[in-house]
């Protein structure tokens, strides 16, 4: 990957974050908001109003680091799952992670839990119904990707039900709309409290899936072929699995089901930078963090009404699929 | 005297389906054995469990006269290369991208290729006479080239032995040659070599073991000039065959060829 390539990936998610903290419904000037975030690191005189802090520094850029990293895990976890799974069509929710994380929330929300024991009960359901597909898909001591992804049909199906009963006796007037509004996905529930649980997280899962990008290429071949190459493979599709589990369910506890990011993203990464997980998993963060908070700055300040991002992303991301495809005539990997 | 490969009693069974029993085997250093036979007699099933990947139900494999079975994943990989009878393309990675994935059993869990395994995986690509595609994706390269790269792959592994699996089944006329020659070309060098093939001409091209198998069993092991031969060929495939010989254009001794051959040819109406 060239040295130019490098910059402007790490040049244009910070720009796009400094733009996300001035647009918005309260529009603020550049300069000012430079001041206000400098002023939480050096003594600075005051001359801006305390709205304008408060909406700065208690909203605007809480939610802008949260929709930057849960971009960021989408994306990076559904490059990798499509390395894994050799297949260009394949999400980072193809184990059921988001529709058992789903379940966790929707049930929280009829048990009327605080925020706190929502995101941890979505977090915990993730994780498990993820546990479950590996479970149904092991044979003979080894997880054949084929069983994977079936395991992974089964489960997402079962907790899916599962959503809808909670739906059906959910209160109409109070907690149905909050479990639909929920499964949509959003950023404003972004708090500092949740950026300091689930940035260590994502952080975590990333510095983890990059540690193995390379090995990702070789397992990439299949499994036979990167065992006879000395690859361990169901040992690193564990890792994998882990990895990509713990980013998701974190991602999804905080933000809801935000679809199409780690599906679309990694096509485009491989436009860019080719197939080589080494240089696609880090190209892939850097993309989906600018298209996330693009989005949902967009979500935030084209209506008056704070969109659900679930809906922009599918809005965005089906149509831009719909002309990779075409482009590339179903050719592409 | 030493040799690479020792296969002693060898059996394998699915569950109660016995696959092959009471197999043995000797290969040394740079010798290439062909095993021939019918679908489904067993050859692929024997190659796995030759290259570590499978275990024996019975019987022992020695690998450099150490049991095989106490050699680990990496440490196989640093000694038996497989090239698979099929490759499911995967993604468009660079032909030089690919090659250098056979560096993996010498790169630690968390590493990539340093410029060394580069350079290595260069020397291997042009052992096969590859290096000039080394740039192109290998998704959009031609069968026979994307066959000459994985065996540069498997030669990045510096492995002693190497399986092949059908080498030459996806490959047109002139690729088939190619790949056989490349096979004897390696064996000059020391390495060891195994395949399984259809095809008893490929067995009969350069001079090598041949193991001719039939319902898991060899019916019998020895030199192509000697074993492939009318009758063995007419006991393994139950129809009748001629064998041509030749003089050798070298002046080296003969070119033996095999062709079917029907008493009564079936009617076509």
């Amino acid at each position: 990957m060239s040295k130019k390539k490098i910059i402007i990936l790490i040049v244009i998610p910070l720009l796009v974050f400094y733009v996300s903290l001035f647009v918005g419904r309260y529009m603020m000037d550049p300069i000012t908001v430079l001041r206000i975030l400098l002023s939480k690191i050096v003594p600075i005189t005051h001359n801006w109003s305390s709205t304008a802090e408060v909406i700065i520094i208690q909203i605007r850029f809480p939610r802008a680091v949260l929709a930057m990293f849960v971009g960021a895990g989408l994306s990076i976890s559904g490059s990798a799952y499509q390395g894994m799974f050799r297949n260009p069509l394949v999400s980072p929710d193809i184990l059921g992670v988001s529709a058992a994380a789903g379940f966790g929330a929707a049930l929280a929300i009829l048990l009327s839990a605080n925020i706190w024991e929502l995101q941890l009960a979505a977090f915990a359901f993730g994780v498990l119904g993820v546990t479950l597909t590996y479970m149904i898909a092991r044979v003979y001591k080894t997880t054949p990707t084929l069983m994977l992804v079936l395991a992974g049909v089964v489960v997402a199906a079962f907790f899916s039900a599962l959503v809808s009963g909670v739906k059906l006796i959910a209160d109409p007037e109070a907690k149905l709309p909050a479990i639909t509004y929920w499964l949509l996905g959003s950023f404003n529930r972004a708090t500092y409290k949740s950026l300091f649980t689930v940035i260590p997280i994502i952080t975590l899962g990333s510095i983890g899936l990059m540690l193995v990008s390379w090995r990702l290429n070789v397992l990439s071949m299949g499994d036979d072929e990167a065992r006879s190459m000395g690859v361990k493979t169901e040992s690193l599709k564990l890792f994998i699995i882990v990895c990509t589990t713990l980013i998701t369910a974190s991602a999804v506890s905080v933000s809801g089901i935000v679809g199409w990011v780690g599906l679309v993203i990694p096509h485009v990464g491989r436009m860019i930078v080719g197939p080589n997980h080494r240089w696609l998993l880090p190209t892939s963060m850097a993309l989906g963090a600018v298209f996330l908070l693009v989005v949902d700055d967009i979500a935030r300040t084209a209506t008056p009404l704070d969109i659900p991002i679930g809906i922009l992303t599918g809005l965005i991301g089906a149509p831009f699929f719909a002309y990779l495809l075409r482009r590339t005539k179903g050719g592409w990997k | 005297m030493e040799q690479r490969i020792r296969l002693r009693d060898g059996a394998f069974s699915y569950g109660d389906h016995e696959i092959f029993s009471g197999l043995n085997l000797d290969i040394a250093p740079g010798e290439v054995l062909s095993i021939l036979g019918p679908n489904g007699c067993g050859k692929t099933t024997l190659l796995r469990c030759l290259a570590g990947a499978l275990k024996l139900k019975n019987g022992t494999i020695l690998l450099n006269e150490k049991d095989i079975t106490t050699f680990n994943t990496i440490e196989l990989a640093r000694n038996i290369g497989f090239v698979f009878q099929d490759h499911t393309m995967s993604f468009p990675y660079s032909v030089l991208e690919v090659v250098s994935m056979g560096r993996a059993p010498y790169l630690g869990r968390f590493a990539s290729p340093s410029a060394k395994d580069i350079s290595f995986a260069e020397s291997a690509l042009s052992k096969v006479g590859m290096l000039h595609i080394k740039d192109k994706p290998y998704t959009e390269i031609s069968g026979g080239e994307i066959q000459l790269i994985l065996i540069a792959r498997t030669l990045a592994q510096e492995p002693q032995v190497i399986m092949f699996d059908e080498p030459t089944s996806h490959l047109d006329f002139k690729n088939q040659a190619l790949c056989l020659n490349i096979i004897n070309k390696l064996a000059e060098q020391g390495i060891s070599m195994i395949m399984t093939t259809h095809n008893p001409n490929h067995a009969l091209l350069f001079p090598n073991t041949v193991a001719m198998m039939n319902n898991g069993k060899f019916i019998t092991i020895g030199k192509a000039d000697e074993v492939v031969t009318e009758n063995t060929l007419k006991e393994i495939y139950g129809i009748d065959v001629k064998v041509f010989s030749v003089p050798d254009p070298n002046g080296k001794g003969k070119l033996k060829m095999v062709t079917p051959w029907f008493k009564n040819p079936p009617e076509l109406n």
